[in-house]
This record gives C-alpha cells, sequence and structure tokens, in this order.
C-alpha cells in the first residue's frame, strides 16, 4: 500500500475536481456560461499530455546516455500515454468549440499547431514500428523524440503566442491568469491537473510492467529457438 | 406645497430608474445554471461521473495487479 499512496492521491485529486467542478462557484462569463467548467477537464488534458511528453524526453536523454532498454520502454510508453491525453484533448476542444466559437474546427493557430503536434508524435511511433533492429530502433526513436519535443514547444507553445488567437493567453488575449482564472477555480484546475498527470503515469507503468514481459518473454523464445538450432 | 410635489415626483422617478435598472441587469448578466443548482439536480450529474470513473479506476487497479502477477511469475520462472 505504502508504494501506491500516488495512484490513490491521482483517484482523490480527480475525484476532487468532479465533485468541486460542477458543484463550485465559476466567474459568470458572457458565451462561456457554465462552459468555463471545462478549463478544469479539457485544459488537464493539454498540461498532462505536455508533462508525459517532457517525461518521455527525459527518458530518451537517459537511454542515449547509457543504451539501457527499460529507459527505451518508458520513453516510449510515457509517449504513448502522452499521445491519448493529447486526443481527447483534441476531441474534448472540438466540442468545446462549438458551442463557443461556433465550429468545431477554427484555424486557430494553436488548433492546427496541436495537429501538427499530433502528426509528429503519431510519426514516432510509425519509425518505430519500421525498424527491426530493437537498438537501432531505439537509437533513432530516442533522437526523433529530442527532436518532436522542441517541435511540440514551437508549435504550441511560441507560435500560437506570436499570432492572433482565440485560446486566452495568446496574440493580445488576456490568459486566464488575467481575471478568467479566479482563485476559485485555480483551487479545482491545478488539483485536476495534478491528478490527471499521476493518472498517466500510473497507465504508463502498467504498460510498462505488461511490456517488460512481453519482452522477457520474447528473449526466451529466441534462445530456445537458437539452441534448437 | 410645489416643493413637495417635486419631492415626491422624484422618489417615484428613482424607484422606477432602479426598477428598470435592475431588470436590465439581469437580463445582461450572462446565463448561468442556476436553476439546475436550485433544482438540485445538478449532484445527479456528479454522481454519474463519479460511479463510471470509480468504474474505470477499478478496472485499472485490477489490470494493474494482473501485470504483477505476470511480472512476478517471469522472475520466479527466471530463478
Amino acid at each position: 500500500m505504502q508504494k501506491h499512496w500516488w495512484k490513490v492521491l491521482s483517484v482523490l485529486l480527480i475525484t476532487y475536481s468532479i465533485i468541486a467542478g460542477f458543484l463550485g462557484e465559476v466567474p459568470a462569463r458572457d458565451i462561456l456560461n457554465e462552459s468555463i467548467r471545462n478549463l478544469y477537464f479539457h485544459v488537464s488534458m493539454w498540461f498532462a499530455m505536455i508533462t508525459m511528453m517532457a517525461i518521455s524526453l527525459v527518458y530518451s536523454i537517459k537511454y542515449l546516455a547509457g543504451f539501457k532498454r527499460p529507459f527505451d520502454n518508458r520513453a516510449n510508453l510515457f509517449a504513448e500515454m502522452g499521445l491519448i491525453f493529447s486526443f481527447l484533448g483534441i476531441v474534448t476542444g472540438t466540442v468545446w468549440a462549438k458551442f463557443t466559437w461556433g465550429a468545431f474546427w477554427t484555424n486557430d493557430p494553436k488548433l492546427n499547431g496541436t495537429a501538427i503536434t499530433i502528426l509528429i508524435y503519431l510519426a514516432y511511433f510509425i519509425l518505430r514500428g519500421s525498424m527491426d533492429d530493437r537498438d537501432k530502433k531505439a537509437r533513432i526513436a530516442a533522437v526523433y523524440n529530442i527532436f518532436a519535443f522542441v517541435l511540440m514547444i514551437v508549435f504550441i507553445g511560441i507560435l500560437p503566442r506570436l499570432t492572433d488567437s482565440l485560446h486566452p493567453g495568446n496574440g493580445g488575449n488576456p490568459g486566464f491568469s488575467n481575471y478568467d482564472l479566479d482563485s476559485k477555480m485555480r483551487m479545482v484546475f491545478y488539483p485536476a491537473v495534478f491528478g490527471w498527470i499521476l493518472f498517466g503515469v500510473w497507465v504508463a507503468d502498467i504498460r510498462y510492467r505488461i511490456n517488460f514481459s512481453k519482452e522477457r518473454i520474447e528473449t526466451w523464445k529466441n534462445d530456445i529457438l537458437n539452441h534448437l538450432h | 406645497m410645489e416643493k413637495r410635489y417635486f419631492k415626491s415626483l422624484a422618489l417615484v422617478f428613482s424607484v422606477f430608474a432602479s426598477f428598470f435598472a435592475s431588470a436590465q441587469e439581469a437580463a445582461t448578466r450572462p446565463e448561468m445554471a442556476d436553476a439546475m443548482r436550485a433544482d438540485g439536480k445538478i449532484y445527479v450529474v456528479v454522481a454519474v461521473l463519479l460511479i463510471i470513473f470509480t468504474g474505470i479506476v477499478v478496472y485499472l487497479i485490477s489490470i494493474d495487479r494482473k501485470a504483477n502477477r505476470l511480472q512476478n511469475e517471469l522472475n520466479e520462472l527466471k530463478k
């Protein structure tokens, strides 16, 4: 149980964000109305995604430092978890956009930036899938992952801020920090983000253990086959 | 006499003005789901979401345990 306290914390934080997210007080704003509560759920997905990609990047760098396979596996699975969060973010974003901006998809620089980011990370998995040599695959994937992370920061962190965007905090639009995200909303938003990050780490950890077992079976199978020949 | 007349007229006018102002304020205030909260029905939505989330977490815990068991079995085989 002591080993699992952070999993419990994750569930508690998300549960709190669901309860306080619906029942808590929010500022009344035109157009947004009650949908301002989406901040707790939609924006959390993006924060969790960026964190997953950052953890993946750290493991990729660790892999390149000593070429130890477990680091490569972790990098791969955290990128996968990040991709899942990004899908959830983009789908929930289209729903929110439809009812506040009037269309499922707008040519907002942040939307196009995230779409490009998703494609960049999809290419990471295609790259992995296209190589059979386990170590070669790991090395090229690790280098590509660094490149992908930098591009993600450019596309969703820098470029939308330089042009006009419908998103708060971009192109002269005031950020949530200015007035929308009042202290009451912060008390729900940050726990939600932290809860979802821990949740992502949990799922990636389970995936890692399954992957670990799969690779071990694979090695044994090859050993037995080599023995027979 | 004339002074009192003006006074009462001003009073009537100010009452009207304040009434009109509050009516307009109500019309321009962004619409929120106040009725939903007043009826107490929002709790139903929260309850449903919590049940769904609990279900997902219980399932995730069972997957977590299965992955652990698999890893432990393989570790024992190695010995």
